[in-house]
């Protein structure tokens, strides 16, 4: 059997997507999150929670953009393009969020005051514009000539909206579980208690974005086998595990956050997610652009793929090595002065 | 001239990484102080190398994060502007960058995390290891964007795809195109003597105010050994770099040395004003058979000028004759600072010569002036081509309106003003209370009024 090339970097591009999802999820989370808190001193708890890990996390971000050019070039050509809007939204809300890490401790009066804003607006903006970005993914792309066809306002919608406040909810559900993992003294009894909220928003965002996917294209309605006049069960049982376990995940943070203090919460909130992503692939495989370019049609010359497998193979393990121990050495729990122990 | 989305979004690539590659110049520079600090300090134990490292992560963390995120605009804006650019040439240098990102980016954030809130919780000489692990992720990322950048200098090692779309042949070739070598040499110098630069400064600028502590006195003395050692070096490095150009890419050459006329004994213009519709130059001052002269041509041999090439495959001369003359110009200017520091220090007097500091401080931003000036030579002395001799820059863009570029130019410019206000304003305000002597590792952060300076996250217990 001959390796696929373009169906190898198809899963390996999803890999890094979801591990930014998951990762830089939590950092963006805690962002959303910060005006709950009480005070500068709990507001310095949770960015301790995150600091150390937040840039390597932001970099699967430039993975999934730099791999998605290397891999499949038309795709990128054509996305783009496509979410010209929502991707600089994405970007300058990236920079503010960044920066504001280190500008915050560097502010005074005013400007500290300032960059505490910009570390959450800046979190929530760029949640904002990631789900626009999936939202318009979701409903399509229009492509002609293996370029981007459409108007620049193609992915406003309705069901944008819909993903968009979605995508905040999950993402403050993860930021919030991963407090419940950091930190100790009167934030984690509170990160529990958003946790348990948030893990039910979470589930019913989810819940109405599947519906709503459901008439987007008549191909997602035969792949859940599920129309307005009929329900084929046949079809429908085969993929009913994923929104099963979407349920199991959220009831399961429900129950489990209120005496929480390790990272459990927080793997049952990615495997929300997991389970809203296996979704996704459910209902627009083969596409990489939804409805219009396959991996094969999109996909670089096969020995640049193979050039980026080689390399690939070898270094992610060793790239999840490293990040693995920078979690590991950072694995102290956070108290409310500030320092871990 | 047109303001359509061609125009607009060259502006804003300009814009977005001519703000973007101060902070890889710096922090390139930067990483290899610090790790040559920490080495020095873990050999010798001297507080005074201990101090200087812990003041300048600092600012290299500032420097750095401002660097990570105008560089995520990057590896998105050539899908959001340069679709096209993107759809034909991704097969032979989307891998590069590809190779950028897993083997630098991700090496950089792991290890700068360890290196910032590490310093109280891993063995020096782990904290050692992730110093110059981080110094050589930043030497990484340059290898791989240089290979990309000066393939379109100088592309090599591809074939025209049936499609029209580029494949590679030959990747060796495509990462060692001509220019590669001098090119990736050119700007690790060139970050090298940007940082000097600024250290320079900083120091001199603490002894000015009377602080001749040993921290500054240390400091000052890497600095000028690196801008006397290193500035020579580059004035012939630099000069490689422009010989390969004049075989691979003659345009560029005769645009930023103006030279209008294909001729024996081309001159060298010290001041010009080069017209492009006058196809000639106004206020000219050279001296004569000097450009030959330094590209070691003889008397009989002719130089091309602009005239082998039509108006239209012709770069804009006016903005590169002048960005060269900027960066060789700085570039003599510390050369010269760096002989005077060094004549000064032979003499014994390097910590006592308050003309030499003024100097100095005068000339802290001349790197990030020169790597800029560097750049805009290179970049639009490739013009009219973003894949030189291959494919046109207005052949690039996106399939998008004029007024969303316009729209995303006009936050990008006010957003980076913004940021960049704020951080330039933070390193100053760093670099002017300078290092002391009791200088911390980066404490937990705070938002409690009176607390020193902190760059991030610190664990309680205190190493020895």
């Amino acid at each position: 059997m001959t390796l696929d090339l373009p169906t190898a970097w198809a899963f390996l591009l999803a890999l890094a997507v979801f591990l930014y999802v998951a990762l830089d999820g939590f950092d963006l989370g805690v962002g959303i999150l910060f005006p709950f808190a009480r005070g500068a001193r709990e507001r310095d708890q949770m960015v301790a929670a995150i600091a150390p890990v937040w840039d390597g996390n932001e970099t699967w971000l430039v993975l999934g953009g730099g791999g998605l050019l290397a891999a499949f070039p038309l795709a990128y050509s054509v996305i783009m393009p496509a979410f010209y809007l929502p991707v600089g939204v994405m970007l300058t809300a990236l920079i503010f969020r960044g920066v504001a890490f280190e500008f915050r401790h560097h502010g005074r009066g005013r400007g500290k005051k300032f960059w505490t804003a910009a570390f959450f607006g800046g979190s929530l903006t760029a949640a904002l514009a990631q789900g626009a970005i999936l939202g318009g993914f979701i409903q399509g792309v229009e492509v002609a000539d293996g370029a981007f066809a459409g108007g620049q306002f193609d992915w406003a919608s309705p069901f944008t909206l819909l993903v968009m406040a979605s995508l905040a909810i999950g993402y403050a559900l993860l930021g919030a579980t991963w407090l419940v993992f950091k930190l100790e003294g009167p934030l984690l009894a509170r990160a529990r208690l958003w946790s348990r909220r948030l893990a039910v928003a979470a589930a019913g965002a989810m819940a109405c974005v599947s519906v709503a996917t459901l008439a987007v294209d008549p191909i997602v309605t035969a792949r859940w086998g599920v129309s307005l006049n009929r329900v084929d069960w046949g079809q429908f049982l085969r993929v009913a595990p994923l929104p099963l376990a979407a349920a199991a995940c959220a009831v399961a943070i429900v129950v489990r956050a209120p005496t929480a203090r390790g990272p459990l919460p927080y793997a049952l909130a990615v495997g929300l997610f997991a389970a809203g992503y296996g979704g996704l692939a459910v209902s627009l495989w083969p596409y990489i652009v939804p409805f219009a370019l396959t991996p094969h049609q999109a996909a670089a010359a096969d020995n640049a793929l193979a050039l980026l497998l080689a390399g690939a193979v070898v270094l992610l393990p060793l790239i999840l090595s490293y990040t693995a121990y920078s979690y590991w050495l950072f694995r102290a729990k956070v108290n409310p002065d500030g320092a871990d122990h | 001239m047109d303001w359509d989305a061609v125009l607009l979004s060259r502006i804003q690539f300009a814009f977005t990484i001519g703000f973007h590659i101060i902070f890889p110049a710096f922090t390139i520079g930067l990483a290899s102080f610090l790790a040559v600090l920490e080495g020095a300090w873990l050999r010798t134990r001297r507080e005074a190398f201990k101090t200087l490292y812990l003041f300048w992560v600092k600012i290299f963390a500032l420097s750095f994060g401002m660097g990570v995120v105008s560089g995520v605009v990057m590896s998105y804006q050539f899908g959001t502007n340069w679709s096209v650019f993107s759809a034909h040439v991704g097969s032979v240098i989307g891998p590069l960058m590809g190779y950028e990102v897993l083997t630098a980016f991700f090496l950089e954030a792991s290890f700068l995390g360890v290196m910032l809130f590490g310093w109280r919780r891993v063995g020096p000489g782990l904290h050692f290891a992730a110093t110059t692990i981080v110094a050589v992720g930043t030497l990484i990322s340059a290898f791989w964007i240089l290979a990309a950048n000066s393939w379109m200098q100088t592309p090599q090692g591809f074939a025209v795809g049936p499609d029209g779309r580029l494949i590679a042949t030959d990747y060796m070739q495509v990462i060692f195109n001509p220019s590669f070598p001098t090119r990736f040499a050119h700007m690790v110098l060139a970050a090298y003597l940007t940082t000097a630069m600024v250290v320079a400064a900083a120091c001199a600028y603490q002894l000015l105010k009377g602080k001749k502590t040993p921290e500054n006195r240390i400091a000052l003395r890497m600095a000028v050994a690196m801008m006397a050692l290193v500035t020579p070096l580059q004035v012939i490095v630099g000069h490689e770099s422009g010989a390969v150009a004049l075989e691979h890419q003659p345009a560029k050459i005769a645009a930023m040395e103006g030279w209008w006329k294909t001729q024996a004994s081309q001159p060298t213009i010290l001041f010009a004003a080069p017209d492009r519709k006058a196809e000639k130059n106004h206020f000219e001052l050279a001296v004569p058979g000097a450009g030959s002269l330094i590209f070691g041509v003889g008397p009989e041999e002719e130089l091309p000028g602009l005239d082998q090439f039509r108006p239209e495959d012709r770069p804009p001369v006016f903005i590169v004759f002048w960005a060269f003359r900027v960066m060789v110009g700085l570039g003599l200017i510390m050369l010269g600072l760096g002989l005077w520091g060094g004549a000064l220090w032979a003499m014994g007097r390097l910590d006592a010569a308050r003309l030499y500091h003024r100097a100095l401080v005068a000339a802290g931003p001349s790197g990030f002036i020169a790597v800029l000036a560097g750049w805009i030579a290179a970049e639009t002395g490739r013009q009219p081509y973003v894949v030189y001799g291959v494919m046109r820059t207005a052949d690039a863009v996106s399939p998008i309106a004029a007024g969303q570029v316009a729209t995303s130019l006009l936050v990008f410019m006010v957003v980076y003003a913004v940021v960049f206000s704020a951080g330039a304003l933070y390193i100053l305000r760093l670099i002017a209370r300078g290092p002391e002597p009791e200088e911390q590792a980066p404490p937990p952060p705070t938002e409690m009024p009176g607390t020193p300076l902190s760059a991030g996250v610190g664990p309680a217990a205190e190493r020895p």
